[in-house]
């Protein structure tokens, strides 16, 4: 076990300057896939709870397709098949991007956490105090006024919670990255089993890991409800 | 010359028409309550005036300058477009049953939020009128940080209060303002609403408080079914009923002539 350790504990942590492995690239795909999918959510969701039909239909299509089928399908469809289409392999900007495993595995995790996370901007949007909208709307605000300065803040803050779950289960959906060769934490701990055979050493050091990333993220996320859930009742 | 013109408003929820024909004309200084049992349309009526509502049918004129209303879906009234939706709302606030404060914004953060972001003041002129508003309604700056969530009923109602004069409105549309609080809370609200009142303000207040609309309005309107039944200076009005809705109203409501 001791010789487990001393191979692999770079590798498991961060791995090499060219070469980033282990607990640095699954970090890394977390956070990258959730900022981005979040970024996309925001318009979407606001799209879903308050758009003319034309714009609520394809996006619930979009979030039952990514919500309806398994992460691991989205990424093997984004991973082996989407390169295989001639019109991808031939096109200048596509090809490179889908031939590169790392791209294609943000993609995929990406577009799924965006599913999930636009689903639940859009519940906590509708869920925001009929009365205060039309305090709003009386005194006067309206369109992007309305929506940046009283909606969203509202319904963010509503939703932070809920989305704190969302990327925890995130972080643990990203140990499917080594079906797609790319070495994260998941990664490292198949290839010191198959160097050593030792199962327990091998997975309980990768589950150690994604414990300690979880114990991160949930503490950032109480210092952020400390901070902005201090407006709701004591009791 | 009328500060609010209202006239003949209709307004159908599907097939059960709630207003069938309402016309009201504020004069500078007006103080008219509006009484009427539960679903006589008193609050819809109000919500049309600041087009929350969309009279089927009815027009607006604020300050003898209409508010041009043109045809939306169903059939519905709106205002001509945004830019004139949001002169009308800036000029008539309205201060509702529950409070409506938003509840992730503190008091001053409350007062100050439409004045900033609708009419464009600057935020330390804002805070300045905020203030002031406050101590008007009875509120120190002890309040100024707290959220609605920590205040009383009383206390929401007043920071309504002073939230809607911090727009300097031409009319104030009050919507059952006491209806939500504590009996022991209600006096400090429509004590505030008085101050108002004897400042000279335009306001059309819905109430259940038939003293308080007696003492304080210089008209009372009667309304029943979706129309006005009665409407004149409330001794006339509330201390010598002509029609029988009235009578029965306010026989019901247990109010004594003499008191």
């Amino acid at each position: 076990m001791i010789d487990l350790i001393k191979q692999y504990w770079q590798p498991f942590l961060w791995g090499s300057p060219n070469h980033i492995s282990g607990l640095a690239m699954t970090l890394w795909l977390t956070v990258a896939s959730c900022v981005m999918g979040f970024a996309l959510a925001l318009p979407l969701s606001v799209g879903r709870a308050a758009g003319p039909l034309w714009m609520r239909w394809p996006i619930w299509l979009f979030t039952f397709v990514f919500r309806g089928t398994p992460l691991y399908i989205q990424l093997l469809i984004i991973y082996s098949a989407i390169y295989g289409l001639d019109f991808v392999r031939n096109t200048p900007g596509l090809g490179p991007f889908f031939k590169d495993a790392l791209n294609c595995t943000i993609l995929a995790f990406t577009v799924n956490t965006c599913a999930y996370t636009t689903e639940l901007l859009t519940g906590a949007v509708k869920a925001t105090p009929r009365g205060e909208v039309e305090a709003a709307r009386s005194l006067g605000l309206a369109g992007s006024s309305l929506y940046l300065r009283i909606i969203l803040p509202s319904a963010l803050r509503r939703a932070l919670p809920a989305y704190s779950n969302e990327v925890i289960l995130m972080l643990h959906a990203t140990s499917l990255a080594f079906t797609a060769t790319v070495p994260d934490i998941l990664k490292v701990a198949r290839d010191a089993y198959a160097d050593y055979y030792l199962p327990f050493p091998a997975f309980g050091i990768a589950a150690i890991l994604y414990a300690c990333l979880s114990l991160t993220f949930i503490s950032l996320f109480r210092k952020a409800e400390q901070k902005w859930l201090k407006h709701l009742p004591t009791t | 010359m009328n500060k609010l013109a209202v006239e003949n408003i209709h307004k159908r929820y599907g097939a059960t028409e709630v207003l069938k024909g309402v016309s009201l004309a504020a004069r500078p200084g007006d103080v008219i309550s509006i009484l009427g049992s539960s679903g006589s349309g008193k609050s819809t009526f109000l919500r049309c005036i600041n087009l929350l509502e969309q009279p089927n049918q009815g027009a607006i004129w604020l300050d003898d300058q209409e508010i041009k209303l043109r045809p939306g879906k169903h059939g519905m009234l709106r205002a001509e477009n945004r830019k004139a939706l949001q002169q009308l709302r800036m000029k008539v606030s309205m201060v509702f049953q529950s409070f409506n404060l938003w509840s992730h914004l503190n008091v001053l953060q409350n007062i100050i939020e439409a004045p900033v972001h609708v009419k464009k003041v600057p935020k330390p002129e804002a805070i300045t009128k905020a203030r002031a508003n406050l101590a008007k309604v009875g509120l120190n700056t002890d309040v100024e940080q707290k959220y609605p969530a920590q205040l009383s009923g009383g206390q929401q109602q007043r920071v309504a209060i002073a939230r809607a004069l911090t727009m300097d409105p031409e009319v104030m549309l009050f919507d059952e303002p006491t209806s939500a609080l504590d009996p022991e809370l209600v006096g400090e609200v429509l004590k505030v609403i008085q101050a108002l009142a004897t400042e000279g303000r335009t306001m059309i207040i819905v109430t259940h408080e038939i003293n308080f609309a007696r003492h304080v309005s210089n008209r009372v309107v009667f309304l029943s079914e979706g129309k006005i039944e009665e409407e004149g200076p409330p001794d006339e009005v509330l201390g010598r009923p002509k029609s029988e809705r009235l009578v029965q109203f306010l026989s019901g409501t247990r109010w004594n002539a003499a008191s």
